[in-house]
């Protein structure tokens, strides 16, 4: 009796390798999908805590100048074109949108339209890094770019300097900011490919999912860049 | 019988044992947070429009946090996110507020002597 009762305990443990083949995107050291899912987004949120802490030691260091030069920054705010800010935002922020949109498709074994919105996304990321290197063009242009060729001359000559600390934060935060915008148009292409050939569905869409993690992420970033050197 | 069949239900917190049933959120809610963020983004550039002294900065930053928190809890899913999730993007602003906090209590406060 009790031989019987263990066998078809066995039995039934081994039921769902049997009757359902793994998922071809299951690695071995998960159980599931749902468990290898949640060890992935849970493994990007840790690298995206870290990027916190990497972008805000620049925030924290921008508010410690901004203390000391408050004039200086004001100045050198003006030096940006905040209605070429609030459009950029509003293209970064569309692409987010196009980004979630693309998780919702991946979600939902939508292949063709998973690939319009990443292609939409990446297409919008590239307005934008469009956008800056125009801005970036004009601000050397007028010699605010800081160093040797830093020629700028403000009306209050007191403040030139002052100004130039601005826009040694300016071009640090919104390069590397625009740094994480290339790396994410280098990763959209990569699963726009992938998308395409099907790899993802409701079964398996983690890293579709993570694409938007770090997109959105590098979304808030430039959320908060926007008021603090455009608008202040 | 009845309440153990309950127990297959999705859980959030959890997917062990089934076979990952994506939490599909309605397309409105996205179009609705992004139309969120649009509004809040007018509203930024308008703020900073009106003189507030030094309040402006407080403001803008109030309203970049709050299109941050919109982002990180509709558009990265966190809201849905098992709690595993939550403890780190919490930890991780905990982390950003000791950095901050740390830093200006130095850097804000070293002219007070001056008073």
């Amino acid at each position: 009796m009790s031989d019987a009762t263990l066998s078809h305990g066995a039995e039934h443990a081994a039921e769902p390798h049997e009757h359902a083949p793994h998922h071809p995107f299951l690695q071995h050291h998960f159980e599931d999908m749902g468990q290898q899912h949640e060890a992935s987004t849970l493994g990007m949120w840790f690298f995206v805590a870290q990027e916190i802490l990497f972008f805000g030691a620049l925030f924290a260091a921008y508010f410690v100048y901004r203390e000391m030069y408050p004039d200086a920054w004001k100045a050198g705010s003006h030096h940006q074109n905040w209605q070429i800010g609030a459009i950029n935002t509003i293209v970064l922020i569309g692409s987010s949108l196009t980004m979630a949109l693309a998780v919702w498709g991946a979600q939902g074994a939508k292949r063709k339209f998973t690939t319009l919105m990443l292609v939409l996304t990446l297409l919008l990321g590239g307005i934008f890094v469009g956008v800056k290197g125009y801005e970036y063009a004009e601000h050397i242009h007028e010699g605010l770019f800081p160093g040797a060729n830093f020629t700028y001359v403000e009306k209050v000559p007191e403040l030139t300097q002052g100004v130039q600390l601005f826009m040694i934060f300016y071009f640090t935060m919104t390069g590397l900011h625009a740094l994480h915008m290339v790396i994410g148009a280098g990763l959209l292409l990569y699963f726009i490919r992938r998308t395409w050939r099907g790899d993802f569905g409701p079964e398996y869409y983690s890293p579709i999912e993570i694409m938007g993690l770090y997109w959105h992420f590098v979304d808030i970033v430039w959320i908060f860049l926007f008021p603090l050197l455009y608008l202040v | 019988m009845a309440h153990l069949e309950q127990g297959h239900q999705p859980d959030h917190e959890t997917y062990h044992g089934h076979a990952a049933p994506p939490h599909q959120a309605p397309l409105g809610m996205y179009f609705a947070v992004f139309a969120a963020l649009m509004v809040l983004t007018v509203l930024t550039v308008w703020v900073s429009r009106i003189d507030l002294g030094a309040l402006n900065t407080a403001v803008a930053m109030a309203i970049a946090i709050v299109k941050a928190l919109v982002v990180i809890l509709w558009f990265m899913h966190v809201i849905h996110s098992p709690r595993l999730t939550w403890i780190i993007v919490i930890c991780s602003f905990l982390w950003l507020t000791v950095l901050f906090v740390l830093t200006f209590s130095d850097y804000l406060t070293r002219h007070w002597n001056m008073y």
